[in-house]
């Protein structure tokens, strides 16, 4: 048993008060390029001698890896989730320093997250065709998830006042000038598209979502993609990793599934696999306010922008010796790919003359 | 000079092992990295191919934008002067003088152009399928 196997199975006898606990077919699983993700079968003996054995998953940080949220936000924004009946693996145990970095423990449900397993393989076809509905409903029920709930203090949210757009795009820019070891064009002339854009193409916002109005103050789950949608051959069995949730606009997480780079080669807009507008009617129906599908196009933009801001971080993660990834090294170069959506974006018919979106919608 | 195998002749070495040798006999977070750094190899392979040509058409594009530059005379002092006269663009599209008319419609295109080239190398798929 190694080392990481026998302090997990010491840290769970004693939060879970059980006689004895043993730790087994632990391997590190794909994916993730910041943090690590473990996949475990605790085998539990009971105070009273009955013994279950429960699949696991370790999400662990690792040291010198880029923090965006504490484990103990991210558990509790799984809880709360969980409990609004949003599709998520039930959170089990919630770490402490015993590891030596933050880490929780889920339950680990059965199926897929690889994209392009999604995308070509046969067995796959009635998930392809039920996952945009599913898609639109759960990302209804994470949007209308309580947003102050005991613990979220630590959420990022605009300030009052402000309107989530703006905040969003001025903290991107400021990450941007932060970053950048070379100059962009193409994301200077986004930064200047959505600035321009945003008063023209805002529908009034209300921060309560009051009638009428569009709500900018909900939960974005703000990395809402394909490969973090666990599915099987039925379709959606859970929304993972909420690592980058925040207070804000929901029309960020309806674009953000949209971006080119989450489509893994699919022809359709939605993560790939879906349609626009089956993808919003499940949203509404599902009880998601009201699409206005400019805004979304607005916010297409912001999100080609925000992943490739993303790429240059994930490349400064290995140049300034944080980590020695090849996969986060490649990934600078993956800012290209962004820079040509937001060319195509910027310059789609009606994007111009008529500001935002008003005629590619 | 060096002897052959060629630059480019050894990465090919590399990249055959990676593909043939390596990702299939690994699993799990090698295997995937293992693939990434056969991509990183044909990244590498495309841009010693192309880069020259690249910056050279990179550099007049700039002097259509930003007024014409004798052409440096080796690749270094190129890339650095290439990276000057970008933040120079970049600074002049901040201030806004591409939000509109004629000179964004050649700010557009030159950008698209340099973009294209960047994908060339780093991810020709991504323009075959777009």
């Amino acid at each position: 048993m190694s080392d990481l196997s026998e302090q997990l199975a010491s840290f769970i006898r004693h939060a879970a008060g059980a006689r004895s606990v043993r730790v087994s077919q632990m391997r590190r699983l794909t994916g993730g390029a910041s943090r690590e993700t473990w996949s475990l079968d605790a085998t539990i003996e009971r105070g009273d001698g009955r013994t279950e054995t429960l699949p696991l998953i370790l999400q662990r940080d690792t040291r010198g890896a880029p923090k965006q949220m504490s484990r103990a936000l991210e558990f509790r924004l799984l809880q709360v989730a969980h409990e609004s009946g949003v599709p998520t693996p039930e959170p089990f145990l919630l770490g402490d320093a015993s590891l030596g970095g933050e880490f929780f423990l889920v339950q680990r449900l059965d199926g897929e997250t690889l994209p392009k397993r999604l995308m070509r393989d046969e067995q796959y076809a009635q998930a392809r065709r039920a996952l945009p509905a599913q898609l639109g409903r759960a990302l209804a029920q994470i949007h209308t998830m309580p947003i102050d709930a005991p613990g979220f203090d630590g959420l990022q949210r605009p300030p009052d006042g402000v309107p989530a757009a703006a905040w969003s795009i001025d903290r991107h820019e400021q990450i941007y000038r932060a970053i950048a070891l070379e100059p962009h064009p193409a994301f200077e002339l986004a930064f200047r598209w959505l600035k321009g854009r945003m008063a023209l193409t805002a529908p009034p916002a209300h921060p309560s979502g009051a009638a009428g109005a569009r709500p900018d103050r909900v939960l974005v789950h703000g990395d809402f993609r394909m490969g973090n949608v666990l599915f099987d051959a039925g379709g959606m069995r859970a929304v993972l990793d909420w690592e980058l949730a925040h207070i804000g606009d929901p029309a960020e997480d309806l674009a953000w599934v949209m971006v080119r780079s989450w489509r893994f080669g699919g022809g359709q807009p939605v993560g790939g696999i879906g349609t626009r507008e089956e993808f919003f009617a499940a949203y509404e129906a599902a009880g998601g306010a009201p699409v206005d599908a400019a805004w979304v196009r607005f916010w297409e933009v912001f999100g080609n922008l925000r992943w490739g801001i993303i790429c240059l971080s994930q490349a400064r993660t290995y140049l300034d010796g944080h980590s020695n990834s090849v996969e986060l090294a490649s990934i600078g170069r993956r800012t290209a790919e962004t820079e040509w959506e937001l060319l195509s974006l910027m310059d789609a018919p009606g994007a111009r003359s008529q500001g935002p979106g008003a005629n590619d919608a | 000079m060096h002897d052959r195998p060629t630059v480019d002749e050894l990465l090919r070495a590399v990249e055959l092992l990676l593909d043939e040798q390596l990702v299939p006999s690994l699993d799990g977070a090698r295997r995937y990295n293992a693939r990434v750094a056969a991509n990183v190899v044909r990244t590498v392979r495309r841009e010693l191919a192309l880069e020259e040509k690249q910056l050279e058409a990179e550099w007049r594009g700039l002097d259509v934008l930003l007024g014409p530059l004798p052409r440096p005379s080796s690749l270094e002092i190129m890339r650095a002067a290439l990276r000057t006269r970008n933040e120079a663009l970049a600074g002049r599209i901040r201030a806004g003088d591409a939000d509109a008319g004629d000179w964004r419609a050649l700010v557009l295109a030159h950008v698209r152009d340099v973009v294209h080239a960047k994908l060339e190398v780093s991810d020709p798929a991504w323009l075959a399928e777009g």
